[in-house]
């Protein structure tokens, strides 16, 4: 028995040993190294994707010819929304103002105190209508008027839900290439 | 808006960080120069994360919010005389009836507005001062001031999307008199929630 005894006190004599020799300082600041250069990483991506430049997968039907059915991933630029220099032509990443979870690719067709003339509804008939878009607003239209969920069914967009210009196509191969005022 | 505060907050403890684990290095001026660049820019991504994501403080400016709010009239150093608020920013939308939220303003984008979130999508609401019912379109929200006589909200520019929606309004942390939670508080005799 004390045989037994005196086995199991070497052994937790030597464990505990072999703990305390263990370099935890140097593991953990090793650790906290990676983990920083993690979090620096991470900051950085952030910052370059939400002030700089992103990328974004757009899809549908709403802007052909420009934009792939299947897909075509396109460079965003965050400068241009932000300071408030969006153009009429321009293709905007935007939030959908019916369903927040939603982004939308459209084009600007009116900035505010424009009057922008569409029509209704161009599988049936040739009726247009005229509209003054609110200050602080934009009329967005996908390039395919015939398929496209747009200004023309909720109406005019605030600047604020813009998140970015499409200005460039980087994906697949193909397709690469600036993507320009109107087809 | 005080964005900048939390950058030079984060700044400063990067720096302080930075040069306490440091002192023992002797550089000479250009590579402390550069060193010092680094660790700030560093420091300002790092609080720019953390603000555009986690949470933010703000200065509260316009008497649109009163009592919740006292207001100063936001140059410094008077903002020190309002309220300076937490904003936890979120991912999913778990936004309540009654929460105070900051949203980018649906007339001028580069202006943000604090207000209190009356109806969500799909509520029956009544419009106050009037006998309308409407009936909030998906993906909008209803939003209305604390002070009824002087507050520019969905009364005057109507139901606004819930994308423009940045923050909510958690707690108040200066003056230090004035430190509490800010509560929801819901309004029981308009609002119709489906």
């Amino acid at each position: 028995m004390s045989a037994a005894r005196g086995r199991i006190a070497a052994f937790l004599t030597d464990a505990a040993s072999r703990f305390s020799h263990i370099p935890w300082r140097s593991i953990g600041s090793d650790a906290l190294d990676r983990a920083s250069l993690v979090v620096k990483a991470a900051c950085f991506v952030h910052v370059v994707n939400t002030y700089i430049v992103g990328i974004a997968f757009v899809r549908g039907p709403s802007m052909l010819p420009t934009i792939n059915l299947t897909g075509d991933v396109v460079a965003v630029e965050r400068i241009t929304p932000r300071r408030g220099t969006v153009e009429v032509g321009d293709v905007v990443i935007l939030i959908s103002p019916e369903n927040p979870r939603k982004t939308v690719a459209k084009r600007v067709v009116g900035l505010q105190g424009d009057a922008v003339t569409f029509l209704v509804d161009p599988i049936h008939g040739n009726a247009t209508r005229t509209v003054a878009v609110p200050m602080g607003h934009v009329w967005v239209q996908g390039d395919n008027i015939y398929s496209s969920r747009d200004s023309r069914q909720f109406g005019p967009v605030p600047y604020g839900l813009i998140q970015g210009r499409a200005f460039c196509k980087v994906w697949p191969p193909e397709a690469v290439g600036f993507i320009g005022e109107k087809y | 808006m005080l964005f900048w505060f939390v950058y030079f907050v984060c700044l400063v403890f990067f720096l302080m960080a930075w040069f306490f684990f440091c002192r023992n290095l002797d550089m000479e001026a250009a590579n402390f120069l550069w060193f010092s660049l680094k660790k700030s820019i560093m420091g300002i991504m790092f609080g720019l994360t953390i603000s555009d994501k986690f949470f933010t403080v703000y200065s509260v400016t316009g008497s649109s919010m009163h009592p919740t709010f006292t207001t100063s009239n936001g140059s410094f150093p008077a903002f020190l005389k309002g309220d300076i608020v937490l904003v936890e920013r979120f991912w999913d939308d778990k936004l309540s009836h009654g929460d105070v939220i900051t949203f980018k303003s649906p007339t001028d984008h580069k202006k943000e507005f604090v207000k209190r979130l009356i109806a969500l999508p799909g509520d029956w609401m009544q419009c106050p001062n009037s006998h309308d019912i409407v009936k909030i379109p998906e993906g909008h929200c209803w939003v209305e001031g604390d002070n009824r006589s002087s507050s520019l909200d969905s009364r005057h520019f109507g139901p606004i999307p819930l994308g423009l929606v940045r923050g909510r309004v958690t707690h108040i942390i200066w003056p230090l008199k004035r430190m509490s939670k800010v509560e929801r508080k819901v309004v029981m005799n308009r609002v119709y929630r489906t």
